[in-house]
Formats: C-alpha cells, structure tokens, sequence
C-alpha cells in the first residue's frame, strides 16, 4: 500500500508481508474489543465495591482507564513500538506529556492556592454565600 | 423579537472624536485601496493570484503583509498610550478617558500579540520553511489558504469594533471577573473573544500544517540533522502551536459559556473559580512567548551563518537548545501570576524552571557570538538587526531571570518594570527578528533588494528609539509606578514619561523610514534586481531558486547530503566547473489547484462572529450552514490538482539561466 | 555549470533510511497531519478535563454527581461507543478488501451506535435539567455539561461526518482521497472512544464511589 522506505500511517496495519505471522486483522480487532469489555466491566465494580478502601477505588480506577486507552491504541490504532511508527510514537508522547503537564500542574497550581489562601477547597475566591 | 439583537445606531460612537476620526482614516485608506484596485482593473488578478491562492510563497507574503498593517494599528495605540501618559500627570487628565485608554491598551496587547506577531512570524515560515525543506508546497495548501483567512477575519473584527460598537477594556489577556458579563456588559469582551478563538483555529491549523510538513516532507536525503536551523525553530514552535493554542480555545469558550449562557466556570457565583481561568491563559500563554522568539531565533541563525560566510557554529547544540526550550516552556507558566497566592513550594518551582530556561537561551547567544567569530561579517541591513537584537535581548533576558525570582516578582509584578521587561525582549527579540527576517528573504519573495540606506535609518531609529522610549519604564517600575494608569499625582515620574514618549516618537521615525524603505525599493527596483536569486551567498536551499520562485519552486526536486545544502552544491559546481553541464529530461509539475474555500470559509467566519458578538441569532446560524456547505463543496471537488507541462517548467527554467548569465 | 543540476549530483548509497526517504506518500501525509489534529483535540478536552477536576467539589449547595448520575445509562453508553469503535474497524477492513456492501453496512452499524449513544446523552442531560440540575446551577455542573457535552458534539460531527462519507464512497467509489479520508475518520472514531474512556472514569465512576 505504501512505499517500504517510508513510516507508517497512523491507524495503518503493519504490512503483511513484513510479518508473515501475524494475526488476521479480524482477530486483533476482536481481542481487543473482549479486552476493552472486560477492562470496562472490572472498572464498573470496582466503582461499586466495598471490598477496596476508597484511595484504592480511584487508584484501581485511573489504572483501569490508562490500562484500557492502552489497548484501544494498540489494538484499534494499531500503535506498535517498531521503527515504522517512530513518529506517530513520538507524536503521540509528546501530546501525553502535555496531557499530563496540563492537567496535573492546573491541579496542582489550584488545589496548592485554595489551601494556602485557606479558604474552603473548593469555593476560593466567592464571597456571595 | 429583535432581528438585530444588540446592534443599533447607538453602538457606533459618533460623539467620540478621535474614535471617528480614526474610523473615517481606516474606511478612507480601505476606499483608496479597493478604488486602486478597480482603478487598474486587478480584481480578476487579485481574487486568482492571490486571494484564493493556495501557494505556500503568496500565502506567507500576504501574513507578512497583515501583520505590517496590524503593526501600524497597534503602533498607534502605542503612541496613544504613551502621549496620554506623558500628559495626564497632577491636575490634567489628558485627552483620553478612562474608558478609552482601556480600550487603547487592550487593543494594543492583542493587536500587537496575535495579529502583528503572529502572522509575521507565521507568515516568514509560510514563505521559508518549504523551500528550505526543497519541497514544492506545504503538507496542506488549501488548509494554510484557510488558516490566513480566519486569522485575517479575527483582525478584521478588531478593527471593526473601532467604528462599531467597543473593544474590551479587559486587558490583553481578559481576566474574570472583570470580564464577565456582570462587569462588562458592553460587546468590548465579545469582540476580543470571537476575534482571538477564529484566529487561534486559524493558527491551530497553521501549526498542524507545518508539523507534517516538517516531519514529513523532505527534501530526499534531508535527515533531521540536515535540516536548516530555521526549520527546526518552525518545527519547535509549531509543536508548541499544536500543544498550547487548544488550551486557549477550551479556555475562551468556558468565558463564552459564562458571558453567552450563564454558565458558572469563572463568575463570582455558583463557585466558580477565577482563579482557573489565569492559570489556563497562562498554560497557553507562555508557550505563545516561545512559538514567537523560537522562530526568531531561527532567523537569526540564519543571518548570522549567511553574512558571516560560515557554517552556523554549534549546529548541534543549536537543536538542542530549541527543543528544550520547547519542553521547558511548557513547564513555567504560573511565573506570570505567583501574587495571587500559591505557597512557596509551587512558586519556587516555576521561579526554578523559568531560571533554567536562560541556559539554553544564553548557549544560543554564545553561538551566535561564534558564528561570527572569524567570519567575514559584511554589514547588512538583517545583520544590523540581528546584532541589535543579541544586544537587547541579553539585558530582556537578564531583567527576565530577575521577575523570574518570586520575591522580587511580588515587588515588582504590575509595575511598569514588568512592561519594560516583555517590550524589552518581545521588540528586541520578535520584532526585530521579523525585521531581519523581513529584510533578509524580500528579494527572494519580489526578485529585488530592499533599499540599504532607509532600511540602516530605520533600524538605528527603532534601536535608540526602543532605549529611550523602555528604560524610562524600568525606572518608572522601581519607583513604582504601577501599569495601565490613565492618570497620575506623582510628578516625580513625569520626566521619565515625557523621555518614553519621545523615545516613542523616534521609533515613530523608524516605522516611517521602513515605509519609504518599501516604496523607494519599489521604485528603484531596476537597480536592486537580483537576477540570480542568491543576492547574498545564501547557505540554505530557498537561494537555489530563481527569486521570486516559480510556483513549483525547484524544476527538479533537490537532492541533500549534508547540513548548508546550497552552500555545499555551489563548491560541487565550482569543482566541476570545467564538465559539460548534463542536459536534463524536465517533467511535468501536478501543482495544487486555486480554491476560493479559504477566503469563503473566512467570510462566514466573519459573519458568525459578528452575529455572535451582537447575538444576532439567525445571523450566526447562516454563517455556520454556510461555511459547513463551503467545506462541503470542497471536500466534493473531484480534481485538487492540475499539471503544469514539462515545456512551462523547461521555459522558465531557460529564462532564468540566461538571466543569470546576462 | 548549473547549480540545480550539482544539487541532484549528489552519490546516493544504498535505501535511504525513513528521514532520508524524500517526500511521504499522501496517505501517510494526511493521516500524520490528523493525527497531530487529533493531539491537538485531546489537548482540548485536557483543559476541560483539568476544569472539571477543579471545580468537581464547588456544587454551591447544588446537587453532586453521586446524586445525579445513572450508571446503568453510563453503561449503555459505554457498551454503545464501544462496540461502535469495533464496528468502525471492520469497516475499514473492508475498505482496505475494498468491498461495498460491508463497508456500507459497517457504517451503519457504526452511525446506529454513535446515535443511541448521543439519544441517551441528550435523554441524560434534558432530565437533569428538567430537575434544576442544569449548567448555570454551579460551577461543578457547568464544567460536567461542557466536558460531557464537548465529547457529545464530537460525537455528532463524526456521524455528520460519516454520513458525507458514504455519499462520497456512493459517488467516488474507493478513490485514493476518499480512502485516506476514511482512514481519518476512523482515527477519529477510536479517539473519540478513548476520550470516553477518561469521561466515564473520571466523571461517572470516581463522581459515584467518592
């Protein structure tokens, strides 16, 4: 489909012919999607379940989801860590990096300014109650 | 119902003056222009060769050119800003009212930030960046037709909010809860708002375009470390275009959710949280800095290496600096508000990391110290520039590391020394950078230099200008004058106020030599051709073209083997100067076809935000329908390309040669 | 001599390595420059998701998400998207074997899906307003209806979207452009369903067990 010399597309299969072994397309979507089910089953109870204390739910929670992105990339978007999807790799770090810059440094920056001028977390700057 | 929602007479300030008489300058100026146009009979020219032109060359030039008319919008403001300053001490106010010279300012900033930086520096990647790659157009030409467009239609909406209706009084950077619908219920905010969310989707797809274009169209044989430094500035800043510009978009339409419907994200009730809202802009912000200097940084490496007649010294670590700067600036932001209350932890983080942003910045200096070292350094115009700009630069850069420090930014955060600071390395960095930029590829884009003399006078204007007119302010800031102040009791300050304007006033002079700079180089431009298309010795493969570059840039496509691909192919040729010169098979050329999609995307653009901003309901709907069916058309156009024929490319290739040997 | 042509002199060795290579073909081209689209986009939903993680607990004495959420709908919203993301997948099997009627039918298994799922997220969001839970009653509700509602316009652009291209398959056939926008459209759908992956997570499941 493409010129060998050059990377993958992202969401292209690795080529056939380079991985004689490989799976049948059908079958990688379909592992997948059973992976994908059972993650998302497991996060709904353990949403639900007394059996973890509470700093475990959301702990066993943000390690479900990440888990499950996982497997909708390598499954779904076909991302694989050979040398023919170096850019869509590094591209794809790049924007989890800032993911992650954004929304942690945004919570942390809050969270520290709403103790520090100790007003309830929460509501720090309204004073119409 | 009311079909104009809140538009009516009323919202055009007729009582005002100088309002007015800016307003009847601006329409006069478009009316000549448009008259010119009709006058000459260009509309068919106009609207093919360039309003729906999908050229990567005729789009930069046409960023490059609104930003120069921004420049002047904005330098106005300026020279408003700092003449209200020098007069309204003690007893007398002045000749602005407060809620003029808050409009002023506001205007001011964003002008100056989004619609002259921005496209200017957008603009020289635009012309640059392709052919430094050796590549015949960008990744998606007709999506760069559509990122000029929408960013020309935000400035087109700031400039109509000068004759109707108001801008915001709200700052630059629009802080709630001053700019909530409670505290400014005038359209001013609105006008801001829609104006910087249609240019930032404009500039959003910019960044797209160039980060493919970069990452994945080359030159064959141009390995990332082949790559001009120019190009790796773009692609830092495109990355950092691509990270950043989304954050202000979620965070403009969370104020747009709060102003239009009521939503609580920012207000003062319903426990939102202002706070949030200046972390956010600041998240965007501060890599906004970056995506401005990184560019300028590029260019001077440029410069430097092509007037210095020597390979870039440290090319290597040149790369390296940019791309950490590209990740450190997205690691420093709340620098830019550790008043507002977070401990010393938090502030003593961001105060390190801004620190450690001057590493890289202070090794790129050294190497450009160095490149020039040894050089044969002839004096031109972008040299002067950038010399100027090493400079200035270091003392922005080192006043920067000082407001980088949280105890001394709690002294002098809101000060006047604060505005000193960015002026001190936005002017000195961006603006001049564009300028050297601006001087150095002119003749590659028209085919003739632009004139020594005017191009000299202005620089030296702008430099004094810009010393005369800013360290009165660092000054002002110890003393304590604080930023945006209408009015003033302490006199003490008047002297060094009186001192910024008239510095203000020489740049004044600066901007007017580069006009006649422009004209006098139009009108002499017999004398200044340059037939070869490499006036300066250049290193980097745009000079391997004739100037200006045919639409398909490079006859052949351009094969590279090492860094300075040009320069490097000139000494090949000089070796084997006494070999018959191989004949050539040319081949046809499949150029991306014209599409006014751009221009009629853009139109509608205009049409929603200014039925937005008045809540003109039915209007916005019918800007939307119309730009989802102009999209629509487009994506159904059944050929995006057409073929200039082999004999074309061959013609103009024999032209240029014998041009070159005349 | 002739510059142009001293520039095409050069010796080249053997396969160039992939940054050497010379121009990408334009599926990669398109794909890549979606791709950083899509980087971009999930940027977007970072600040609202960064938003909501504030402002979860300033419900200014409004009702919480334990009160207001249904995980029952979540869940069949969940199963919705999902298998939708799977159906999207076969489609574009059948796109790359080139055969109509399973990638018509692919396509409408998909839309089906992506639209109960936007029917049960409206039902979702017009009952809790029916019950004073609207945007403007707090902070907390303003940044779940945008985060939510932001993932919920994606949603509807896409199947906007898929249904131009199924016109343009019915008109071009598989033309190489009609291809490569399918490709996008399929990195979009997957995306849109890993996005939904934070939602459900971070709003629904972290909002009812804490």
């Amino acid at each position: 489909m493409t010129d060998a010399r050059h990377e993958r597309a992202p969401g292209d299969r690795p080529s056939r012919e380079m991985h004689a072994s490989a799976p049948s397309e059908l079958l990688v979507y379909t592992i997948g999607l059973f992976v994908a089910v059972l993650l998302t089953a497991t996060s709904f109870w353990a949403a639900n379940t007394t059996l973890l204390w509470p700093g475990g739910v959301l702990l066993g929670l943000a390690v479900l989801a990440i888990a499950q992105m996982g497997i909708h990339l390598v499954f779904f978007l076909h991302i694989t860590s050979g040398p023919e999807s170096t850019n869509n790799v590094l591209a794809l770090a790049f924007g989890v990096l800032i993911v992650f810059v954004v929304i942690a440094g945004t919570m942390w920056i809050v969270a520290d300014m709403s103790t520090n001028m100790m007003m309830p977390s929460g509501a720090p700057m309204s004073m119409q109650h | 119902m009311n079909l104009l929602g809140k538009l009516d007479w009323n919202a055009i300030p007729l009582h005002e003056p100088i309002i007015m008489g800016a307003t009847g300058f601006m329409v006069l100026v478009v009316v000549v222009v448009l008259g010119f146009v009709t006058a000459k009979g260009a509309w068919l020219y106009l609207w093919r060769e360039w309003l729906t032109s999908v050229d990567h060359k005729r789009i930069g030039t046409m960023y490059c050119i609104l930003a120069l008319v921004m420049m002047l919008r904005g330098f106005s403001d300026a020279i408003m800003i700092r003449s209200q300053q020098a007069l309204a001490a003690g007893g007398a106010q002045g000749y602005l009212p407060p809620e003029h010279f808050n409009q002023i300012f506001s205007a001011h900033g964003t002008i100056m930030i989004l619609f002259m930086a921005m496209p200017f520096v957008v603009g020289l990647m635009n012309f640059a960046v392709p052919l430094q790659l050796g590549v015949r157009d960008v990744a998606f030409p007709t999506l760069n037709s559509v990122s000029f467009w929408l960013t020309a239609s935000g400035a087109l909406l700031v400039n109509i909010s000068l004759a109707v209706g108001e801008f915001s009084k709200a700052t630059w950077w629009g802080y709630p809860p001053l700019s909530e619908m409670q505290y400014s219920p005038g359209v001013g905010v609105d006008y801001y708002l829609w104006s910087l969310q249609i240019s930032g989707i404009g500039t959003l797809l910019a960044g797209i375009n160039f980060v493919t274009t970069i990452l994945k169209l080359r030159a064959p044989g141009m390995s990332y470390m082949r790559m001009p430094v120019f190009c790796w500035t773009a692609l830092a800043a495109n990355l950092l275009i691509v990270a950043a510009f989304p954050v202000l978009t979620a965070t403009l339409a969370m104020l747009a959710l709060d102003r239009y419907l009521g939503f609580h994200f920012f207000s003062l009730e319903g426990q939102g949280n202002q706070m949030l809202y200046s972390n956010l802009f600041w998240v965007w912000g501060h890599p906004e800095v970056y995506i401005l200097i990184l560019p300028a940084f590029g260019v001077f490496s440029e410069v430097m290496a092509t007037f210095s007649g020597k390979p870039l010294f440290g090319y290597r670590s040149m790369v390296a600096a940019t791309m950490t700067i590209c990740i450190l600036s997205f690691l420093v932001w709340l620098h830019h508000f550790f008043t507002m209350g977070a401990s010393a932890n938090v502030n003593g983080f961001f105060g390190v990391m801004s620190m450690i942003i001057a590493l890289p910045t202070g090794a790129k200096v050294f190497n450009w110290l160095f490149t020039m070292y040894g050089g044969r350094v002839r004096f031109s115009v972008p040299v002067l520039w950038s010399i100027g700009f090493m400079v200035t630069f270091v003392i922005g850069g080192m006043t920067g590391v000082l407001l980088a420090v949280p105890p001394a930014d709690f002294q002098l955060h809101n000060s006047v020394f604060l505005v000193a600071h960015f002026h001190n390395v936005a002017i000195g960095g961006v603006v001049f950078g564009v300028m050297a930029g601006y001087n150095y590829w002119f003749p590659k884009a028209f085919g003739f230099k632009l004139d020594e003399r005017w191009g000299k006078a202005s620089f030296w204007c702008w430099l004094v200008g810009f010393y005369v007119a800013f360290m009165p302010l660092y000054v002002l800031g110890l003393m304590g004058m604080t930023r945006r102040m209408q009015h003033y009791d302490n006199l003490s300050w008047r002297p060094w106020l009186i001192a910024a304007a008239f510095g203000t006033a020489i740049i004044l002079v600066g901007v007017v030599c580069q006009v006649v700079q422009l004209v006098v180089s139009i009108r002499n431009r017999e004398e200044l051709r340059d037939v070869t298309g490499d006036p300066w010795n250049g290193r980097t493969l745009e000079w391997a073209t004739a100037s200006p570059p045919p639409a398909w840039n490079f006859a052949f496509q351009p094969k590279v083997a090492e860094l300075d691909a040009f320069w490097s192919s000139k000494n090949r040729a000089q070796a084997t100067k006494d070999e018959p010169t191989p004949t050539r098979k040319y081949e046809p050329v499949e150029m991306p076809k014209n599409s006014a999609t751009g221009f009629v995307t853009a139109f509608f653009a205009v049409v929603i935000g200014f039925a937005l901003i008045w809540h003109i309901w039915w209007l916005a709907s019918v800007g939307v329908f119309g730009a989802f069916v102009t999209l629509l058309a487009f994506s159904f156009r059944r050929y995006n390309e057409i073929e200039v024929p082999a004999e074309e490319v061959a013609r103009f290739v024999r032209s240029h040669q014998a041009g070159v040997a005349a | 001599m002739n510059i142009a042509v001293a520039i095409d002199q050069i010796p080249q060795d053997e396969l160039p390595s992939a940054s050497e290579a010379g121009p990408a073909p334009k599926r990669i081209v398109v794909a890549y420059g979606f791709w950083i689209f899509l980087l971009s986009d999930i940027i977007m939903f970072a600040a609202f998701f960064a938003s909501y993680a504030v402002l979860v607990r300033s419900t200014a004495g409004g009702p919480t998400g334990a009160q207001l959420f249904n995980q029952t709908t979540v869940a069949i919203e969940t199963v919705c998207l999902l298998v939708s993301s799977y159906t999207c997948g076969l489609m574009s099997l059948a796109i790359n074997s080139r055969r109509y009627l399973r990638t018509y039918l692919g396509a409408l298994i998909t839309f089906a899906l992506g639209a109960a799922f936007l029917s049960l997220e409206i039902r979702e969001f017009s009952s809790m307003i029916a019950i004073g839970a609207a945007p403007q009653r707090s902070a907390f509700l303003s940044a779940f209806f945008t985060l939510v509602g932001c993932h919920g316009l994606h949603v509807a652009l896409g199947l906007i979207w898929l249904i131009v291209m199924m016109v343009q398959v019915a008109v071009f056939g598989f033309a190489a452009r009609v291809q490569h926008r399918l490709l996008c459209f399929s990195l979009f759908w997957h995306a849109l369903d890993i996005v939904w992956v934070g939602v459900f997570t971070v709003v629904y499941l972290m909002g009812v067990s804490s």
